[in-house]
C-alpha cells in the first residue's frame, strides 16, 4: 500500500516541477497544488499506512484500540489543507489582479519591481581630447 | 501565568480581530493597534524579566500532556525575540500614523499588521515543529495582504515574486515535518530533542534537516535563496517594509537557531561547515549586491540579506560566544534595520524621492536628519562605539577563537562594504548638492512629521545605549546562548522528569 503512495508522491512531484518551471503564472499555481497534494499524501505515508479501521475509540474503552488507524497524520493534512486553499485563492486573485494590470500571464513579461537597468551611453569626448584626435 | 505566556499571542489577536470589526473607522482602529501595540511590549517585557534567570516557562495548551497537546514553551530567546517584536510593534505603529496613514488605514493595514504580528510572536512562542509551520503561514497570509496593500503595478509585480517563492518554501516545511514525524513520531521539539539522536536512519534524518535549512533558509533569505526578498520589499510602502526588514526575516533565523541547536543537535559535525559556507556566500552576495543598487530601499534590502550571514555564524560554530554573538546581532540588527527604513520614509517625505540620484541637499536643510541616519548606518557598518560594533565584535571573536580566521576575515571585509553603502547614501542624500531638477518635498503636517520622527529617536537612542551600556545586554545573550546548548533542561521543562512515552511506531 505505501508504494502505491510513494509512485504518487513522486509523479506528483515530477509534475509540479514541471508546471513551475512554465512562465506563465496559471500554471505555476497549478504547480503549488500538485505540490501540496503530494506533500499531504507524503505526511499520510509517514504516518504509516495499513490499518483500515477508523481511529475511534470504542465505546467503554478509555484509549485508541492498537489496531486502529493513526488519526494524527489526518488531522495534520487536515489542516495543511485548509492553509493550503486560503493561500491558493489569494495567489489566485492576485494572479487575475496582475493579469488586469499587465495584459499579461506570463511573468517573464513583467518587470515592473525590478526594471532593466538602462544601459550607460558612452560619455561624450572631452573637446580637447576631440581636438586631438580629430587632428591625428 | 499560564495566561501571561499565551499573551503574546493573545494580545495581537485579539487586536486583529477588533481592528477588523472597525474596518471601516480609522480612527477607531488606531489607538486600539497603539494599545495592542504597547501591552505586546508590556507582557513581553514581564515574561523577559520571569526567564532573565535562564528559567523555561511552560504551558500546554487544552491541559494534554507534552508530547500529545501543543506546548507553549519560552525560554530565555524567545523572550528576548518577543520583547524585541513588541518594540518593533509600536514603533510601527506610531510610524503608521504618519503620511499617508488614512489610505492605509482604509486598505485595511490595521487588521493584517496585528496579524503578522499574531504571526511572529506564535513563532517565537511555540513548542511544536507543526505549530511553528502554521504560525508562519498565519505571518504569510498576513505579509502577502500587507505587501499589496496600495494595489500598483510594482507592488503587484514584487508580489507575485514574494507570494510564488515563499509558497515553495512552506511547502518545503510541511513536507519537512511529515518526514520527521514519519521518523521519530512526535512533533513537540523537546520529544523531538530525545528521541531524533536514536533514530536508527540518521541518513534519512539528516535529509529532513537539509530541506529543513532550504524551507527556513527560504525564509530567512539565505544565499542563494534570496531572489524574493530584493524583489519584493523595496516596492511596499515604508512601514510595511519596515516591520518586514526588521521581524519576517529574523523569524527565519529564530526557527533556525531553535531547531538546529534543539532537535539536530547531534548532527552539528555535518551542518556546521553547510552553515559556515552558507553564512559567509550570504554576507558577500548580500553586501556585492547592495554595492550596486543607487536606490535607498534596495540598498538597505540588499543589506538585510547581508547581515542574516553573521546571524548564522552562531549556528555554524555551535560554541556559547557565537550563539550569544547571534543573539546580541540580532537584537541589534532588528532595531538598526528597522530604523533605517523608517528614516527612508523620512527622507523621502523631506526629498520627495528614494532615487539617490535625484536628491541631495539634506545636510544643509535637515541636519537632526542627518545624524539620526547617521547613528544606526554606522552602526550597521560596526563602527564604535555603536551596537553594531559589539554585535560584530562577539560574531568576529568567536570565529578567531573557533580558528575559523578566513570567516572573521570576511565578516571584517563585509563590514567595510557595508560602510561603503551607507556612505553613499550619506554622500548622496546628505553631502551632495540638491539637483536642479530634482522633485520637491512631499506635504505633510505637523502632526504627521511628529508620528514620523518620534519612533526613528527613540530607536537611535536605544542603538546608542545598546553601544554605551553593551554590559547587561551581552550577559542576557550570552545567559540565553547557554540555555539554547543546555538541552537536558530544555525536555526535563517541557516533558517532566517522568516523561510519557510515545506508542512505537510499527513499520
Amino acid at each position: 500500500m505505501s508504494t502505491v503512495f510513494i509512485v504518487m508522491v513522486g509523479t506528483l512531484t515530477a509534475a509540479s516541477i514541471y508546471m513551475f518551471l512554465a512562465r506563465d503564472l496559471p500554471r505555476v499555481l497549478i504547480g503549488f497544488v500538485l505540490l501540496g497534494t503530494a506533500t499531504n499524501l507524503a505526511i499520510f505515508a509517514a504516518g504509516r499506512v495499513g490499518s483500515m479501521m477508523p481511529p475511534l475509540v470504542e465505546p467503554g474503552a478509555r484509549i485508541l484500540s492498537a489496531e486502529a488507524a493513526n488519526p494524527l497524520p489526518q488531522a495534520l493534512i487536515l489542516t495543511a489543507i485548509v492553509i493550503g486553499f486560503g493561500l491558493t485563492a489569494f495567489a489566485l486573485m492576485l494572479v487575475v489582479k496582475a493579469y488586469g494590470a499587465f495584459a499579461t500571464i506570463s511573468i517573464e513579461e513583467v518587470d515592473e519591481a525590478e526594471p532593466r537597468p538602462v544601459e550607460p551611453q558612452p560619455e561624450p569626448l572631452a573637446p580637447a581630447f576631440r581636438q586631438k584626435q580629430e587632428a591625428a | 501565568m499560564a495566561l501571561l505566556l499565551v499573551a503574546p499571542i493573545l494580545i495581537p489577536l485579539l487586536a486583529a480581530a477588533l481592528t477588523a470589526l472597525f474596518w471601516h473607522r480609522p480612527e477607531v482602529q488606531r489607538p486600539i493597534g497603539l494599545a495592542a501595540s504597547a501591552a505586546l511590549l508590556g507582557a513581553a517585557l514581564m515574561l523577559l524579566a520571569r526567564t532573565s534567570d535562564g528559567a523555561i516557562l511552560v504551558t500546554q495548551m487544552g491541559n494534554w500532556a507534552a508530547p500529545f497537546g501543543i506546548s507553549i514553551v519560552i525560554d530565555l530567546f524567545s523572550a528576548i525575540m518577543l520583547v524585541i517584536t513588541g518594540l518593533m510593534a509600536l514603533a510601527v505603529s506610531i510610524y503608521a500614523l504618519g503620511p499617508a496613514s488614512i489610505e492605509r488605514d482604509r486598505a485595511g493595514f490595521q487588521p493584517l499588521f496585528h496579524s503578522l504580528i499574531l504571526g511572529v510572536c506564535g513563532s517565537f512562542s511555540t513548542g511544536d515543529i507543526f505549530n511553528l509551520y502554521v504560525w508562519f503561514e498565519v505571518m504569510l497570509i498576513a505579509s502577502f495582504g500587507l505587501l499589496v496593500l496600495e494595489r500598483t503595478r510594482e507592488q503587484l509585480d514584487g508580489g507575485i515574486r514574494y507570494v510564488v517563492l515563499n509558497l515553495i518554501g512552506t511547502t518545503m516545511f510541511l513536507l519537512a515535518v511529515g518526514l520527521l514525524y514519519g521518523l521519530t513520531g512526535t512533533l513537540n521539539f523537546a520529544d523531538l530533542a530525545r528521541i531524533a539522536p536514536k533514530v536508527e536512519n540518521q541518513g534519512a534524518l539528516a535529509a529532513v534537516g537539509m530541506l529543513l535549512l532550504v524551507a527556513f533558509g527560504a525564509k530567512a533569505a539565505l544565499f542563494p535563496l534570496f531572489n524574493w526578498l530584493p524583489a519584493a520589499y523595496h516596492t511596499a510602502s515604508m512601514p510595511v517594509a519596515a516591520i518586514f526588514a526588521a521581524l519576517l526575516t529574523k523569524v527565519g533565523v529564530y526557527a533556525i537557531i531553535r531547531v538546529f541547536t534543539l532537535v539536530f543537535a547531534h548532527e552539528a559535525g555535518f551542518f556546521g561547515p553547510v552553515f559556515l559556507a552558507v553564512a559567509v556566500a550570504t554576507m558577500v552576495t548580500g553586501v556585492l549586491g547592495a554595492a550596486m543598487h543607487y536606490d535607498i530601499r534596495k540598498i538597505l534590502s540588499f543589506h538585510i540579506i547581508s547581515q542574516i550571514g553573521y546571524m548564522l555564524v552562531g549556528v555554524a560554530l555551535m560554541t556559547p560566544l557565537a550563539i550569544a554573538g547571534s543573539i546580541l546581532y540580532i537584537v541589534h540588527h532588528i532595531i538598526v534595520k528597522a530604523n533605517l527604513f523608517l528614516l527612508a520614509g523620512a527622507i523621502r517625505q523631506e526629498t520627495g524621492s528614494f532615487a539617490l540620484k535625484r536628491i541631495g541637499g539634506l545636510w544643509a536643510i535637515k541636519p537632526l536628519l542627518g545624524v539620526m541616519f547617521l547613528i544606526p548606518a554606522l552602526s550597521l557598518a560596526g563602527i564604535p562605539p555603536l551596537s553594531g560594533f559589539w554585535g560584530k565584535l562577539v560574531v568576529i571573536r568567536s570565529g578567531l577563537e573557533a580558528e575559523a580566521y578566513w570567516l572573521a576575515g570576511i565578516a571584517l571585509a563585509v563590514g567595510v562594504l557595508t560602510l561603503y553603502s551607507m556612505i553613499k547614501i550619506w554622500n548622496e542624500a546628505f553631502w551632495k548638492a540638491l539637483p536642479e531638477d530634482g522633485p520637491s518635498p512631499l506635504p505633510w503636517n505637523a502632526r504627521e512629521r511628529l508620528a514620523t520622527y518620534a519612533p526613528i529617536i527613540a530607536l537611535g537612542g536605544l542603538t546608542i545605549t545598546i553601544g554605551l551600556l553593551t554590559e547587561p545586554f551581552a550577559a542576557i545573550s550570552i545567559e540565553a546562548a547557554e540555555s539554547l546548548l543546555d538541552r537536558q533542561a530544555y525536555i526535563a521543562a517541557v516533558l517532566g522528569p517522568d516523561a510519557p512515552r510515545l506508542a512505537e511506531i510499527k513499520p
